[in-house]
């Protein structure tokens, strides 16, 4: 343990610097550049084009007899330029679905690629060892020159996508638009594309073929549930690459049988399970928090609605409702009922009455929010009717939902198209936010 | 033919068509990576299996490789659903993690599990003639035929009597739905008949030739045929015929025999892509072009039209 913290933690040994910055470099670009893959809805396309480099490695190996690190590097863009350029054919010339495409030529390839390494491996060539570490990947094999290459092949892809990252970004979203006004879409497609087949390759002693595809899915789909913006997920992704490999690496030192793939994976799912959890933007955990603050919202706002019907009804402010006065008006669940009182209480909206604890009246404020509540309703209602041609006993449940959505400036537009309206299509008074009703409080 | 070579070649044709039979639906349904993503995700169930109870009994493995397969399909329809994934990318996330955690733990009790990476990957069929079914001591012959065999029976059994309703549904669920056909049934049917088969297959042919089984004969076929039963036909007959090629070719190369099979297939796709009578690339190019002449051949007919006017 102790050999593992100087070692490896300390970057001690001059080895693991080198397997570090080659993962590390990887990670990131595989990160960044798998954002584009899940926004174009081509994830699967890189697991495909991933396997489908297995034969290029092999042939390279058969051609050179040695594992050069440059034969392999070409060798595998080659294939998987074939991949891509054989599934887009398939797709374009036959009635088959891209699904099937991507599985013929995944399972087609690799199939090729497990035959020339198993017939390389029964040649007995002594320089072999290793190559099948090309399937799950192995950190410890990396030797420095191999991390010059592929780091290097790391590096410009990194800098394809910040000097290109306007054009990648207008591409990816609007694919359409980019090429109406005039961008060249065969030839960022090809860019894409290129950079897609180069990140792979050079996260193949890293990761490995088998696995390949995951880390460009993982990262940026963890990355989305972060931001809402494009170059923040990119930071995201590489940041959650680069750390995978890290992860990875040091399990592979560590316990050398083990091979680096499958623990980069689980890191990038650790963290995407995080993510899809916690996320501050779109992570479950907040969108359930804001769901229940939603609906501890509508909630309070039908009830102060009940308090002000009750109050039109008999027109006194100071009466304490109780609850069988409110759940006559409104069905409502006794408990929901009783935690609404107190959120309305604590928000100063309700008074306790005072002869009478089990019974609440409105306050000032409450007032006001309840009669904007019910303005917003009435408005809604006569909208509908006077511009859409509603009948008036249809547009009761639409109003419901509305007057919780809209905004202050929805109103405003509301009252002037509707020219500061006073009564509701049922002939209630549209209550005004001064006044009795809105043309008094309006003027 | 020497006895091991036909339990072998048995053994692939049985997968062959087992994967065939249910790949039709899949490659029909555009869910053909679901072939891919469960025949990696099952790995973890397997492995987890084979330590618990340190052999290769075929019960337990039959439910951990189901639980997990169940798990995958579940967990990509929910993360779709509730992640807001598009459908690639959720399958991409589960199943990679899910082979990956397998991966691991194959490797670090590589001691006890009767696997290693690579046969995870091309699977085992060399061996398929000395894993023996001994039953009440009586020598039964290699147990995965038997249960390849069973796979296959159950799958042609579903197909046969559900075929009016799983045409229906794989060409427009929409129609199926509104004719009241019991689609639920139909869809979980068809997933479990995924599941069996891909748990069957694996074993002796690993992860990659499962996929290509179930993808490529069947999407061969469909490029030569409109017609849903002989699809299904033709798809079994490719299987068949890439299998027992590929296992020549594995023999003549001293190669992989999954690999190889996986080869023939593609062979076979490529030849059906291109010179398909009815849709073949060729055949298209050769009408365009006779296309082409008819504008020539069209004042011809114009001018006795115009004659006669």
């Amino acid at each position: 343990m102790n050999d593992f913290i100087t070692e490896f933690i300390l970057l001690g040994d001059p080895n693991i610097r080198w397997v570090l910055s080659g993962s590390v470099l990887f990670g990131l670009a595989a990160g960044a550049l798998g954002c584009f893959a899940i926004l174009r809805e081509r994830a699967l396309v890189g697991d495909a084009v991933a396997h489908a480099i297995l034969p290029g490695v092999c042939l390279a190996f058969i051609f050179t007899g040695d594992k050069d690190p440059f034969a392999l590097l070409i060798g595998s863009v080659i294939f998987g330029w074939v991949s891509l350029v054989v599934m887009d054919y398939i797709v374009r010339n036959t009635k088959l679905s891209s699904d099937t495409a991507i599985g013929m030529v995944l399972s087609v390839f690799f199939g090729l690629g497990v035959v020339l390494l198993t017939y390389i491996q029964s040649t007995g060539n002594v320089n072999q060892s290793g190559l099948d570490a090309f399937l799950f990947g192995s950190a410890a094999s990396m030797l420095p020159e191999d991390v010059k290459l592929f780091g290097m092949v790391s590096i410009l892809v990194l800098l394809a996508l910040v000097f290109l990252f306007k054009e990648l970004k207008l591409v990816s979203f609007d694919p359409g638009y980019a090429s109406v006004i005039g961008y060249p879409m065969k030839r960022m497609e090809f860019l894409i594309a290129t950079l897609m087949v180069v990140t792979i390759t050079a996260g193949l002693q890293a990761v490995g073929v088998v696995l390949m595809a995951s880390m460009l899915i993982i990262p940026a789909a963890a990355a989305r549930y972060w931001t809402d913006s494009l170059l923040a997920m990119l930071i995201i992704a590489a940041a959650a690459g680069a750390f995978s490999a890290i992860f990875g690496a040091a399990v592979s030192y560590g316990v050398p049988s083990m091979p680096t793939g499958p623990w980069m994976v689980v890191s990038c799912a650790i963290f995407f399970t995080i993510s899809y959890f916690f996320a501050p933007v779109r992570g479950e955990y907040r969108r359930k928090r804001q769901r229940r603050l939603l609906k501890k919202k509508i909630t309070g706002e039908n009830l102060l609605k009940v308090f002000y019907k009750l109050y039109e009804m008999d027109d006194n402010r100071q009466k304490g409702r109780t609850i069988s006065d409110l759940v006559k008006r409104r069905n409502m669940k006794p408990g929901e009922l009783k935690k609404s009182l107190q959120h309305l209480v604590k928000n100063k909206w309700l008074n306790h009455y005072s002869g009478n604890p089990e019974a609440w009246t409105l306050t000032d404020a409450g007032f006001d929010e309840a009669k904007r509540v019910v303005r917003l309703h009435r408005l809604w209602e006569l909208y509908l009717t006077q511009k859409l041609d509603l009948e008036g006993d249809h547009v009761h449940d639409d109003a419901e939902s509305m007057e919780h959505m809209i905004t202050p400036e929805l109103e405003a537009q509301l009252i002037a198209i509707l020219n500061n309206p006073e009564r509701d299509p049922h002939q209630r008074v549209i209550p005004g936010q001064n006044g009795s009703n809105i043309a008094e409080g309006g003027k | 033919m020497a006895l091991f070579e036909f339990w072998i070649l048995l053994t692939a044709c049985l997968a062959a068509a087992t994967c065939a039979l249910t790949g039709s639906f899949l490659v029909l349904r555009k869910q053909a990576m679901l072939g891919d993503a469960i025949s990696h995700a099952i790995l973890p169930g397997i492995a987890i299996a084979f330590l618990l109870t340190a052999s290769r009994n075929t019960f337990p493995m039959l439910i951990g490789a189901g639980a997990f397969g169940l798990l995958t399909v579940y967990a990509t329809e929910k993360l779709q659903e509730k992640g807001r994934l598009k459908s690639d990318s959720s399958m991409g996330v589960i199943f990679t993690t899910l082979f990956a955690i397998g991966v691991i733990i194959v490797t670090a009790f590589a001691s006890q599990v009767d696997l290693d990476q690579e046969c995870i990957l091309y699977g085992e069929i060399a061996y398929v003639p000395w894993d023996i079914w001994f039953f009440n001591g009586i020598n039964m012959g290699p147990r995965p035929v038997w249960i390849l065999g069973f796979v296959c029976a159950i799958n042609l059994a579903f197909v046969v009597s559900c075929y009016k309703e799983l045409k229906i549904y794989a060409f427009d669920r929409q129609l199926a739905v509104s004719l009241g056909l019991p689609v639920i049934f139909i869809h979980y049917g068809l997933m479990s008949s995924v599941l069996f088969s891909t748990i069957a297959s694996f074993e002796s042919v690993g992860a990659i030739l499962v996929v290509a089984l179930i993808v490529v004969p069947p999407a061969t076929a469909y490029m030569l045929t409109q017609k849903l039963s002989l699809m299904l036909a033709g798809s079994v007959i490719i299987g068949v015929v890439s299998a027992i090629s590929g296992y020549y070719l594995a023999v003549a190369t001293n190669s992989s025999i999954a690999g190889a099979i996986a080869v023939m297939t593609g062979i076979f796709f490529f030849l059906a892509v291109f010179l398909s009578p009815s849709e073949g690339v060729l055949i298209r190019k050769w009408r365009a072009r006779a296309g082409e002449k008819e504008p020539g051949e069209t004042p011809e007919s114009l001018k006795t039209g115009s004659l006669s006017v």
